[in-house]
């Protein structure tokens, strides 16, 4: 109750804050707040030139707003009919007409020089010291760390805020539907170049604290860069519509210094080795359920329901194809569904842990079947198309 | 046929006529039926983003209610009432006795009914209706698309045959049927910019014609024009659509710029300042209208080169629209003015018009586009041209002509009031969505991070007061129709200069059957 008479409160006081906001020049957080009114400029050199230039045509508006919106409240409130009683009856005057053509011609010569000036430094995507693959997914992002010198590390970053909080049964967290379970980690002071595509519509990768916005386009590759200038957790959103979550698949970017960066790196190489020793592993089928429940969770549940239920997605509850067939089921979650919703899990997950989610399924939500699958018979079912 | 001397009977006077004045009157009522539908929806969106969370709606039913708020909006509230407005004054305008190609004229309209009955209905079906946006993007709108769009595609078809229709008619009517003596250049403002709109229509309805055929295509026949994976290009699409997409947006403010060009020389009682420049300038916006196309892309990865170009383009714009703006404040400069309820509608057209030019200057800035671009600061900027510099021009239009229209005059207390209530309501809505974009809101989103719950709050609130100030205006409009003080001075404003002031009140049904004699 606090809370909502503090906002109500705010939002009496709003019009004087809309006022003030319209004088007040910087110092902005680089995180986005409450009230906030303005674009952040950001911890890039970029951003900053971004922003100087946001706020110079900004002013020109203003004073140019002024002026015009001066002579028309002036002439409003002058020359009212009882006031002015003989209209005047000048209908042209061709130098004051030629004179304004060309001066708001001019105006707009001192906004293009620098916009030119600032647009060729976006587009100079040269000399990077780190390539990130950027990939959006209906609705998930991925990330693949281009290695140069082996192997490629890759993750995919999903929505962490829980589903009651978005259904109203519990408190919102401050970084409500601004939080992932895998964040994007990047080197501060250091140039990085982002290769930005789509797997199936379109998406946009936008951070506005890194002022980098690049559509992902399937079947294309775009390329932006940023050069964080301070570490921190900066946080963003697709924007560019893709479909029922797309308010749903934010992107959280951790600057960090060169070493916190090169641990970090190092624990995502010796996972990813894990993953390849696990490969040729053994599992129980408890083991593979234990795995396959939180791989459930983050990928399927989405659609198909927390309890196998269904929702967009066909139930996983006595399903014919979850309670038929190994290899039926192991097709539809690999190549996914083509026209439908349904995507292709074989490019989004491990063998492990598509074994251990097939498993899962095979074996929760009343689905007793008592078989699985081991991540060698994912690899096999691959290579045997 | 006793149509030639008045209106038939019952309801085939309205089926089969091919009277102006009867057309353009369909035409204004089904775009006011249109922009409440239009508006309802835009109610439930409002009402979802009230506060954070999901609450009303899911975020699928969410997505359908952006995307046909848009497009009833766009193709059936604000086109189609410009077209009855072109319907009824065109002709008297002119001085000619009706619209060039009356028949065509009626299956225009016609088309457009069950159009948007095919339209709406795609709400109904299984998979829901289009949920894609209005600029509906490929894939989005192909291989990943409801099954109803099928159905919006048939409906973009058949809205753009009535668009096309209704400009030959337009462009035949204005090149042919003018009063002996009136020039083009003599020609009442409103006129020459829906001659130049009609020119535009013509242009790129096609266009958008060609993009949904190619969806078609791609959807039923195993084409490839938007799929990489067949060798076509999802950016084909956005070049094709905002090739029609831009022009577009000026087919709808072009004849609201018409509209207060009409409204603020009567009410100043001076003529319009700058005629010829405003004919040059409406004339130079509609020709960069067809070169900035991509400024709608900045951000979709073209070469330095193209980005250059379209900023230079769309910066450009600001040159003649600055002249326009210009050109009305001098007509009221040293004018008489008096305050009714269409020259309120109309200064806050000019006003709050010119705020959305400001931003769209800001957003022709190609680097910081890459922190505008499909942010809630971009839904503040088309509101802003197209809400108040549209929707205001026909408030103000409806209230000018109403009583040439009916005879009676419309009651100024709840015209102002609507006035008021609109403005107000307006800005409360629109002006914080410049803020939240700006701190990084997204459009096209049922919910939303807690820093932006208090700007959307304050913009619900304003959207249900602007939603319910239009009953209030159709309110007023059926109450001027059945109890309206009557009128019967042909010139009703005393400002009023153009033909339609000379022809009797109410108008007849048929008008100008010997033309005028013009001085």
């Amino acid at each position: 109750m606090y809370l909502q008479a503090k906002r109500l409160f705010k939002l009496a006081l709003s019009p004087v804050l809309m006022l003030l906001s319209l004088f007040s020049t910087g110092a902005w957080a680089e995180q986005a707040e409450r009230w906030q009114t303005n674009m952040t400029p950001g911890i890039t050199e970029v951003g900053h030139q971004i922003y100087d230039l946001h706020m110079w045509v900004f002013y020109i508006c203003v004073v140019t707003g002024i002026v015009v919106f001066g002579v028309m409240f002036y002439s409003v409130f002058a020359y009212r009919k009882e006031r002015h009683q003989e209209p005047a009856t000048f209908h042209e005057n061709t130098r004051v007409e030629i004179a304004w053509t060309i001066v708001p011609f001019l105006v707009l010569l001192f906004m293009a020089v620098p916009a030119t000036k600032t647009l060729i430094q976006i587009y100079d995507t040269d000399d990077a010291d780190l390539d990130i693959l950027i990939t959006g997914y209906q609705w998930k992002w991925k990330y693949e760390y281009i290695n140069p010198n082996g192997d490629n590390i890759s993750f995919f970053s999903n929505l962490l805020t829980d589903g009651a909080e978005i259904a109203n049964t519990e408190d919102k967290g401050s970084n409500y539907l601004l939080e992932v379970d895998e964040p994007v980690v990047i080197p501060v002071n250091k140039k990085v170049r982002f290769l930005v595509t789509a797997n199936d519509v379109l998406h946009a990768w936008w951070v506005p604290a890194l002022a980098v916005k690049r559509d992902a386009i399937p079947g294309f590759i775009n390329e932006a860069w940023t050069k964080a200038t301070e570490t921190g957790v900066f946080r963003g959103q697709c924007a560019e519509l893709c479909g029922r979550n797309h308010g749903f698949m934010p992107i959280v970017v951790n600057v960090v210094e060169e070493p916190q960066y090169e641990a970090w790196l190092g624990e995502k190489q010796a996972a990813a080795a894990e993953i390849k020793e696990l490969m040729a592993k053994d599992f129980s089928l408890e083991e593979l359920v234990e795995r396959g429940k939180s791989v459930y969770t983050s990928s399927c549940a989405a659609c198909h329901g927390a309890n196998g239920e269904g929702g967009v997605g066909k139930a996983i509850a006595g399903s014919p194809i979850a309670t038929g067939a190994m290899k039926e089921h192991t097709a539809r979650v690999v190549d996914g569904v083509p026209g439908t919703a349904m995507p292709a899990f074989g490019s989004q997950l491990n063998e492990v842990d598509l074994a251990a989610v097939i498993t899962y399924q095979r074996n929760a939500f009343g689905n007793n079947m008592g078989d699985m699958l081991q991540p060698v018979d994912i690899y096999k079912f691959k290579k045997g198309q | 046929m006793g149509a030639h001397h008045g209106p038939a009977k019952g309801l085939t006077r309205w089926l089969f006529t091919t009277n102006h004045k009867d057309i353009g009157t369909m035409y204004l009522w089904f775009s006011f039926a249109m922009f409440l539908l239009g508006g309802s929806f835009a109610m439930i969106i409002r009402a979802e983003l009230f506060q954070p969370g999901l609450q009303i709606v899911q975020p699928e039913f969410f997505n359908q209610m952006t995307t046909m708020h848009g497009l009833v909006m766009v193709f059936g509230a604000i086109m189609p009432a410009f077209v009855g407005l072109a319907n009824w004054m065109i002709p008297m305008m002119i001085g000619a006795p009706d619209m060039a190609l009356p028949r065509m004229n009626n299956w225009s309209f016609w088309i457009l009914p069950p159009t948007f009955l095919l339209l709406a209905s795609t709400l109904l079906m299984e998979g829901g209706g289009p949920n894609f946006g209005w600029t509906f993007y490929a894939p989005l709108s192909t291989t990943y698309a409801p099954p109803s769009v099928t159905f919006f595609i048939f409906a973009v078809h058949a809205m753009g045959i009535s668009s096309i229709m209704g400009s030959i008619n337009i462009i035949a009517t204005v090149v042919n049927m003018r009063a002996p003596g009136m020039t083009y250049m003599k020609m009442p403002m409103f006129v020459w910019t829906w001659l130049i709109t009609a020119f535009l229509l013509v242009a790129v309805m096609p266009v958008l014609a060609g993009a949904v055929t190619m969806m078609l295509m791609d959807i039923h026949f195993g084409t490839s024009f938007f799929s990489a994976a067949g060798g076509g290009d999802p950016v084909l699409f956005q070049h094709v659509f905002w090739f029609f997409g831009h022009p577009e947006v000026y087919i709808i403010i072009l004849p609201a710029f018409g509209v207060v060009s009409e409204v603020i020389p009567t009410f100043s009682r001076k003529p319009l300042f700058g005629y010829d420049s405003m004919v040059y300038a409406t004339s130079s916006i509609a020709f960069l209208s067809f070169i900035v196309w991509a400024h709608h892309m900045y951000t979709v990865g073209m070469p330095i080169a193209g980005e250059l170009f379209f900023m230079y383009a769309t910066m450009l714009i600001a040159v003649p629209t600055a002249a326009k703006v210009f050109n009305w404040i001098t007509t009221m400069f040293k004018g008489s003015i008096t305050l009714e309820t269409p020259m309120l509608f109309a200064i806050a057209k000019v006003f709050l018009f010119t705020v959305g030019g400001f931003s769209g200057l800001m957003l022709a800035i190609a680097p910081a586009d890459f922190q505008y671009h499909d942010s809630y600061f971009v839904v503040a900027h088309f509101h802003y041209t197209m809400v108040a510099g549209a929707i205001f021009a026909l408030s103000s239009a409806v209230y000018y002509w109403i009583p040439k229209w009916t005879g009676k005059m419309y009651n100024e207390t709840m015209g102002k009031a609507h006035f008021w209530i609109s403005f107000i309501g307006f800005n409360l809505t629109f002006f914080p969505q410049h803020f939240v974009g700006l701190a990084g809101m997204p459009r096209r989103i049922p919910d939303y991070n807690l820093m932006f719950a208090d700007f959307n709050m304050m913009s619900s609130i304003g959207a249900f007061i602007y939603g319910t100030s239009q009953l209030l205006f159709l309110f007023n409009i059926v109450r001027t129709i059945t109890h309206g003080k009557p009128v019967s001075d042909p010139k009703v404003w005393e400002g009023g200069t153009t033909l339609e002031w000379t022809v009797p009140t109410p108008a007849p049904y048929h008008t100008f059957t010997t033309p005028p004699e013009l001085k």
